[in-house]
């Protein structure tokens, strides 16, 4: 059974049913729709819902949820993220599981809050301080989001670290039909690492603090042998149109459906051209990418952004063949005419 | 199927909840379907509009800019997208507030007073749906009864009242356009 | 009398058969052994989450045998927020210093307080950050001597000490906000007996819960641990008067 729901309100009906059991956010244009529905429903639940002081707050609230082994997640939007970085880091090194949706606005600064792709560096490089990556999940639409929402709490289950969903105010403000899985109770599975009192047991320690160098490096190695195994497990992509596709576009999130809408036209009008559109941003689908270079003539990468995946997309092509790009700033969205006008530029 | 319908209007003129009733129904017949709206600022007392697309193929692109169906319930909307509907598309037009007229003549056009023919059924901010119901009573993209249907199952227990005069309205459009 | 004399000779469960890295002369290890004193009191070990600061004590969780996790600089409150939320029938406790919480912690301690969570924080406040070697802290006292106020504390460019009881005594969410201090044995005992309360006020609900301890710094003052002891006498406690400064009604009804 579907319902029309609005992305925003999507996110957190799908945390609820994924069994989410606390949520901490501070309101923040895109996504304060999501922060809305939360302290509608959590509490009826019996959930926890607390509006922070501040992102700073939220994510440390987020932290503290976390150490007890509690499904958690927060929701903000570019400037609020860049505040939680300091957590965030603190967390990855922790090995503690939890949420956080990224709702994209335009930037640098406090810039505006239209759809953006801006924080791709930040999302998928780190962001924080010190050696880290967290995984990053883009969806294009509604229910894909409610899919990754979901997953996601497995997946931060599954590696202890958080797990990032990145889109922008489109997806969140866009209202699509959508399916969500039946409700789950919140779960506390035997958590042996969580802070729950030391009843019967040595006592538990969450830390992201080693002294010694040595020490801090094996808690490195072993963060870094959790992401190779992400790296492994994880990479997701859809494509589109791809069959003899000539030349390539890749784009994801918002821009993927905008070029898809562009392809389908392109393809028309007889033009052999195909979307390939990358859904976990980290780990980055290079090795696809790679076999897509190899028989492809060219590709025209499409960022909300000056252009950040493109440094991945040639990463993964090893610049074997021509790569052009087409982009936006500052929240303007390209339309479908004006990247099938590219494409024909390209093709000509 | 596909239809690209923008309506546009004042903020509080209701276009976001015609184009939620149309995705409602589009969604309920079968369709895919997308709804988005302008937000932000421009939110808080200027102009709102939302894109609506109903398609018998998924949907990539919820933003276009050349509608095949528009409906513009003020001025400013008038003189935005009057130039950008799609040859061969419709314009309705709510020509109390909107005294411009079209010069195009690859597209269909329908002007109707709807301000008035809401106040006559004793409200005026049902203007929004009287259009919806020209706009379907000149092309029938989706069925009168369908949306209907779509009032009497997703308007919420509290706003139950508003059930049976947004019919009238809807019926109140599609009369209009059917007698001009 | 006779399970006090056992106390002092016996090490408190809650406490770790580890040595502290803390230096000679410092309250830190005095208010440690208060806190693991009071779990074993109130039988709380096992249920009990302690949240260690940046500072000096940022290595509190080796010292207590209880569950604790490690805060970024000022984050505590926040953090046992989140915990609080979730474990409702769990303990927490965080453990600042002056630094931490009346600094780069301001917003996250006073808006706990304000939202009334039920959490205890203890508060260490001697007036200077000690782990990073002794600069200028918010509640450095005016014309003291620090490595980043050399030629003392000059109100007019560097600001005025923050007072954190008395700040916090005005938000309606706080249930119990005292000022103690441990230089000498009767105050010892009477700082025992605030972090009793004020870890029964959090098991009965009744909101935000935070003792201050107004300590020392032998090391980073330039002083001998009984000479620091003497200036947290005659100054510290001048200008930081201990006292209560909030207590709900339905703290006194706990006693």
């Amino acid at each position: 059974m579907k319902v029309l729901m609005k992305g925003n309100e999507a996110i957190g009906e799908a945390a609820i049913r994924a069994g989410c059991d606390a949520y901490f956010g501070y309101p923040i244009t895109p996504q304060t729709e999501v922060l809305e529905y939360m302290s509608r429903r959590m509490p009826k639940l019996g959930r926890a819902f607390v509006q922070a002081e501040s992102e700073l707050g939220a994510i440390n609230m987020v932290y503290g949820a976390a150490c007890t082994g509690t499904r958690v997640m927060t929701t903000t939007s570019s400037p609020g993220y860049s505040l939680m970085q300091e957590a965030v880091s603190y967390i990855a090194l922790s090995f503690v599981p939890c949420v956080i949706v990224n709702i994209m606005r335009g930037g640098p600064g406090l810039g505006n809050i239209q759809p953006a792709q801006g924080d791709y560096f930040q999302m998928t490089k780190g962001g924080g301080h010190g050696d880290y990556h967290l995984l990053v999940l883009a969806p294009a639409t509604v229910q894909e989001m409610v899919d990754l929402i979901v997953e996601a709490f497995d997946l931060a289950d599954k590696y202890r670290q958080p797990v990032t969903v990145i889109a922008d105010g489109l997806i969140g403000q866009i209202m699509e039909p959508v399916a969500f899985p039946e409700l789950k109770a919140p779960q506390r599975p035997e958590r042996p690492w969580a802070l729950t009192g030391a009843k019967g047991r040595e006592k538990n320690i969450i830390t992201s603090l080693y002294l010694g160098a040595e020490r801090l490096e094996q808690e490195n190695i072993r963060l870094q042998a959790t992401i190779r195994q992400i790296e492994e497990n994880e990479v997701r992509y859809t494509e589109y149109m791809m069959e003899g596709a000539e030349l390539v576009v890749v784009a994801y999130g918002t821009a993927g459906r905008i070029v898809q809408t562009a392809v389908k036209q392109a393809r028309e009008e007889g033009i052999a051209v195909g979307l390939f559109r990358p859904i976990s941003m980290f780990p980055f689908p290079y090795a696809r990418l790679k076999e897509i270079a190899s028989t492809a003539q060219q590709i025209l990468v499409v960022e909300l952004s000056a252009g950040q995946m493109i440094e991945d997309v040639r990463l993964a092509s090893c610049d074997q063949l021509p790569i052009s790009f087409f982009g936006k700033m500052g929240g303007v969205v390209p339309l479908p005419d004006d990247v099938l006008a590219e494409i024909k530029k390209l093709v000509k | 199927m596909h239809e690209e319908v923008i309506i546009s209007g004042f903020g509080g003129q209701g276009a976001l909840f015609a184009g939620q009733l149309l995705t409602y129904t589009g969604m309920d017949e079968g369709w895919h379907v997308t709804w988005i709206p302008s937000y932000g600022p421009e939110m808080r007392g200027g102009t709102a509009h939302c894109i609506v697309i109903l398609s018998d193929d998924t949907i990539g692109s919820p933003i276009i800019r050349q509608p095949s169906v528009c409906v513009v319930m003020n001025p400013p909307s008038m003189e935005k997208y009057e130039p950008l509907v799609k040859p061969g598309g419709l314009l309705v037009a709510n020509s109390t507030l909107v005294r411009a007229r079209s010069s195009r003549d690859d597209i269909e056009t329908v002007y109707i007073p709807a301000n008035e023919l809401a106040a006559e059924l004793g409200n005026v901010k049902m203007a929004n749906v009287v259009l919806l119901g020209a706009m379907l009573g000149t092309r029938e993209i989706l069925p009168i009864e369908s949306v209907k249907r779509t009032l009497d199952e997703h308007i919420p227990e509290r706003r139950k009242q508003i059930i049976e005069p947004n019919k009238r309205a809807l019926e109140r459009g599609v009369q209009y356009v059917r007698e001009v | 009398m006779t399970q006090e004399a056992e106390l002092v000779f016996s090490r408190p469960e809650s406490l770790s058969d580890v040595v502290t890295h803390y230096c000679p002369g410092c309250i830190h290890g005095i208010v440690h052994r208060l806190i693991a004193e009071v779990m074993d009191e109130l039988g709380i070990r096992e249920r009990t989450i302690g949240i260690a600061p940046v500072g000096c004590s940022v290595l509190a969780y080796n010292y207590f045998e209880c569950d604790f996790a490690e805060a970024a600089h000022g984050r505590a409150p926040a953090m046992a927020t989140g915990m609080k939320r979730v474990e409702p029938d769990l303990t927490i406790f965080t453990y600042q210093g002056d630094g931490d919480l009346a600094s780069i912690g301001t917003n996250e301690v006073i808006h706990a307080a304000a939202r009334g969570e039920n959490i205890t924080t203890i508060f260490i406040n001697n007036a200077v950050y000690g782990m990073t070697g002794g600069q200028m802290a918010p509640t450095t006292l005016p014309g003291m001597v620090t490595t980043s106020s050399p030629y003392g504390r000059d109100v007019k460019t560097q600001g005025y000490p923050v007072r954190v009881c008395e700040l916090l005594s005005q938000l309606d969410g706080a249930a119990y906000i005292v000022r103690r201090t441990a230089y000498k044995p009767a105050e010892v005992r009477k700082l025992r007996r605030a972090i009793k309360t004020a870890f029964q006020v959090q098991m009965a609900g009744l909101g935000f819960s935070l003792v201050e301890v107004v300590s020392n710094c032998p090391t980073n003052w330039g002083m001998t641990p009984k000479e620091s002891l003497k200036f947290v006498e005659e100054r510290m406690v001048d200008y930081y008067p201990l006292g209560d400064f909030r207590v709900k009604d339905e703290v006194k009804d706990l006693r």
